[in-house]
C-alpha cells in the first residue's frame, strides 16, 4: 500500500473558533492506482491533499490521525524531513497552471532547482533530465522551451510544464489538486491522456481531487466523496457511480447535464455546503437532503459492504437498484 | 533594445531642451541679479557697465538664444559671484554629493531589505511591530531635527564620529572620495545615515509589503511542494518578485535623495551641490542655478533609464519592445 491515511483531523484554529477542515478522514491508494477525491469547494478535499504533504498554513494543522507512506508515519514528521520527501517521492500539482509557475523565474531555473533540491547533480545534468521531462508530457522541441518564461506559455502549456516538474524525480505519488479545471475541455482531455499514461507507464500512484465526477469517471480506479471534511461515501469507481447510495453522491451527479436525457430538468442540491464553523450536529448533509429525519441529527456511522462504505442513515441501496 | 534606446535618448534630447527654456525664464523671473551683486554705492556707469557685462541689458529671447548656442557647445556661462565656469564649479561639487547619495542608498538597501524580509516573514510578531514602529520615526521625523540629534549623541556625548566637513578623501581610480580613508568614512558615517534614514523606512515597507503579498501565492506554495528548501524559496522565489518594486521606487527617489542632500548638507556641513545651488539662489546666481537643474534633469534622465532596463531584466513579461 503506498499511502494509507486513517482518521486524518486537519483543524484551523481561529480567533472564531476551530474549523474543522478535514474531520476524520481515512483512505487508501495502491501502487498505480488512481483515486479520486471528489466534493464541492470547501469540502476539505484540498487540505487534505496538502495535509498529506505537511503543506498546510498555520493557523491550520494535523490535529490527529495517522498518513502511513509505505508504512512510516508523516504526522509529526520535521519541515526538513517532510521536505527531502515532497517532489521526490510525493509530488502535487496544483490547480491554476497560470498561478504555479514563478513569472520572473525561467523554466530551465525552475525545473533545474528541482532537480537539485533532492540530487546532487551537475547543472547540464539536471537540464538534461528537464529536457527529457518536458518532452514527456509532450512539450515541443523541449530543449528550445526550456529557455522561456512561463508568460511565453499557454495554459495548457503550463499545466504540462508543471506536470513534467512534478514527474522529475519519478515520484511514487502525485496529488493532482484539480489540474484541469481551468483548462479548456479539449486540453483538458489531453493533460487527463498525458497524466493517464504516466501513471500507467511508471506504476505511479495518483490522487485526484476534483470536483467533477466526469472528469473522474473516466480516470479513477476508485472513488471517494468528501462532504464538509468527511468521505460520505467511497468505492470502486463502477459501483459508487452506478449504484450511489449517499444522497449528496445522488444529488452530486443529477447535477451533471450529461448523466440525463435531453429536456429532463436539472435537479441541483438545494442550499450551500455548510461554512466549516457553522456545521450543524450529526449528519452534515441533513439540512439539504431529501432523505433526512430525525436520526440524521445524530453522527452517522460507517457501513461498508463489498468495499463500498458510506456514512448515512438512509443509504439508496433500493433506490439505485 | 538598441532602438529603444534611442527612442528614449531623443525624447529626454526634448526633455532637457523644455526644462532649459523653463528654469531660464523662471530664474529671469525671481529678480535682478544686479541689485544684490553691485554694492549699494555703486554709481549709476558702473551698474550700467556690470548690466552690459552680465549681459542683462538684452532681451530675454535674446539672452536664451546666446544660452542655448553656448551650452550646445558644452559652455553653461560663468558664475557672476565665482568668476568660474558655472558647470566646472558644480562637478567640483557634484561627486561629494552623489557618493552621500550612494552610500545613503547602500545603507538603506542592506539593512531595510533584510529588516523587511525578517518583518514580512513573521508578521504581527514582537519584531515585526518592532521595525515597523522604527520606520515610522524614519518616516516621520524632520530630517534637520534628527540630523542634529545624530550630532549631539555621537559627536557630543560620546564623542565617536566628527560633526562636520568631509575630512580626508583619498582617491580610488582617480575619483576623490571620502571612502578611501578611515578619517573620510568617520566624517561620512553621520550624514549618509541622516540621509538614509527615509529611504531605509521606505526600503523596509515596501520590502515587507511584497514579501505579506508574494509568501501567499501559489508559486510559492509549489515551490514548496518540489522540496526547495527555505532558504532558496526566499532568496530567489520571493526576492527576484519583490525587487521589482524596490527598483522602481528606489530608482524613482534616488534623485529626492539628492535634492534633500541639501538638509543634510547645511546640517553637516557637507560640501556637495546642495549648499552650492542653496547659496546660489541666494544671491541670484543664474548661470549656476541653471546649469545644477539641467544636470539634476539630465541625472533623472538616465536614472529612469537605468531602472526600466533593471526593471526589464528582473522581470521577463517586460520587454523593451521595438514594436510599438
Amino acid at each position: 500500500m503506498t499511502l494509507k491515511v486513517e482518521n486524518l483531523c486537519t483543524y484551523f484554529f481561529t480567533r472564531a473558533g476551530v474549523a474543522k477542515a478535514v474531520d476524520g478522514v481515512s483512505f487508501e491508494v495502491g501502487r498505480g492506482e488512481i483515486l479520486g477525491l471528489v466534493g464541492e469547494s470547501g469540502s476539505g478535499k484540498s487540505i487534505t491533499g496538502f495535509s498529506v504533504l505537511g503543506l498546510v498554513d498555520p493557523p491550520g494543522r494535523i490535529a490527529g490521525g495517522r498518513i502511513l507512506f509505505h508504512g512510516e508515519d508523516l504526522v509529526g514528521r520535521s519541515q526538513g524531513e517532510m521536505r527531502s520527501l515532497r517532489g521526490k517521492k510525493i509530488a502535487m500539482i496544483f490547480q491554476d497552471p497560470m498561478m504555479t509557475l514563478n513569472p520572473v523565474l525561467s523554466i530551465e531555473t525552475q525545473m533545474v532547482e528541482t532537480v537539485r533540491a533532492h540530487d546532487r547533480v551537475s547543472k547540464a545534468e539536471a537540464r538534461a533530465r528537464a529536457v527529457e521531462a518536458l518532452g514527456l508530457v509532450g512539450i515541443p522541441s523541449p530543449d528550445e522551451r526550456l529557455a522561456a518564461y512561463p508568460h511565453q506559455f499557454s495554459g495548457g502549456m503550463r499545466q504540462r510544464v508543471a506536470i513534467a516538474m512534478a514527474l522529475l524525480h519519478r515520484p511514487e505519488l502525485i496529488i493532482a489538486d484539480e489540474p484541469t479545471t481551468a483548462l479548456d475541455v479539449t486540453i483538458q482531455s489531453q493533460i487527463l491522456a498525458v497524466i493517464q499514461g504516466l501513471s500507467r507507464d511508471f506504476g505511479m500512484s495518483l490522487i485526484w481531487i476534483s470536483h467533477d465526477l466526469g472528469v473522474v469517471a473516466g480516470l479513477a480506479h476508485r472513488i471517494a466523496v468528501m462532504y464538509a471534511g468527511r468521505i460520505v461515501e467511497t468505492g470502486e469507481t463502477d459501483t459508487v457511480l452506478d449504484n450511489p447510495v449517499h444522497p449528496y453522491t445522488i444529488g452530486l451527479m443529477r447535477s451533471v447535464p450529461a448523466n440525463l436525457e435531453r429536456g429532463e430538468p436539472l435537479t441541483p442540491i438545494p442550499g450551500m455546503a455548510p461554512p466549516p464553523l457553522g456545521r450543524p450536529a450529526g449528519c452534515p448533509f441533513r439540512l439539504r437532503c431529501f432523505a433526512a429525519t430525525a436520526a440524521c441529527k445524530t453522527e452517522p456511522e460507517e457501513t461498508a459492504a463489498d468495499g463500498h462504505r458510506w456514512r448515512c442513515f438512509h443509504p439508496q441501496i433500493a433506490r439505485a437498484a | 533594445m538598441t532602438i529603444f534606446i534611442i527612442r528614449r535618448f531623443s525624447q529626454s534630447l526634448f526633455v532637457v531642451f523644455l526644462t532649459s527654456l523653463l528654469v531660464f525664464v523662471g530664474v529671469y523671473a525671481i529678480g535682478n541679479p544686479v541689485d544684490i551683486l553691485i554694492p549699494a554705492d555703486a554709481s549709476f556707469a558702473e551698474r550700467e557697465a556690470a548690466i552690459r557685462a552680465l549681459g542683462l541689458d538684452r532681451s530675454l529671447v535674446a539672452q536664451y538664444g546666446t544660452f542655448l548656442v553656448n551650452a550646445l557647445h558644452g559652455d553653461f556661462g560663468r558664475s557672476f559671484v565665482f568668476n568660474q565656469p558655472a558647470i566646472s564649479l558644480i562637478f567640483q561639487r557634484l561627486p561629494a554629493t552623489l557618493e552621500l547619495a550612494f552610500v545613503a542608498l547602500t545603507i538603506a538597501l542592506m539593512l531595510g531589505i533584510p529588516l523587511g524580509l525578517i518583518a514580512g516573514l513573521k508578521p504581527r510578531s514582537v519584531t515585526d511591530e518592532t521595525i515597523m514602529t522604527g520606520s515610522i520615526l524614519g518616516f516621520s521625523l524632520p530630517n534637520f531635527w534628527q540630523g542634529m540629534m545624530l550630532i549631539m549623541i555621537f559627536s557630543v556625548w560620546l564623542g565617536w564620529l566628527p560633526s562636520s566637513g568631509r575630512g580626508e578623501t583619498g582617491e580610488i581610480f582617480g575619483i576623490a572620495t571620502s571612502l578611501a580613508s578611515w578619517d573620510g568614512l568617520a566624517h561620512l558615517i553621520l550624514p549618509a545615515t541622516n540621509l538614509a534614514l527615509f529611504q531605509l523606512s521606505l526600503v523596509i515597507r515596501l520590502t515587507r509589503t511584497g514579501v505579506r503579498e508574494t509568501m501567499p501565492l501559489d508559486f510559492i506554495k509549489f515551490a514548496r511542494a518540489k522540496g526547495l528548501s527555505e532558504r532558496r524559496i526566499i532568496s530567489v522565489h520571493v526576492m527576484k518578485n519583490i525587487l521589482i518594486p524596490i527598483v522602481t521606487v528606489v530608482g524613482m527617489e534616488f534623485g529626492s535623495l539628492i535634492a534633500f542632500a541639501v538638509v543634510t548638507e547645511t546640517i553637516f556641513a557637507w560640501p556637495g551641490i546642495g549648499k552650492l545651488l542653496i547659496d546660489s539662489i541666494t544671491v541670484l546666481d543664474r548661470p549656476v542655478v541653471v546649469a545644477y537643474l539641467l544636470v539634476v534633469v539630465t541625472m533623472f534622465i538616465f536614472i529612469n533609464l537605468a531602472v526600466d532596463i533593471v526593471y526589464s531584466m528582473l522581470d521577463p513579461r517586460i520587454r523593451l519592445s521595438e514594436t510599438q
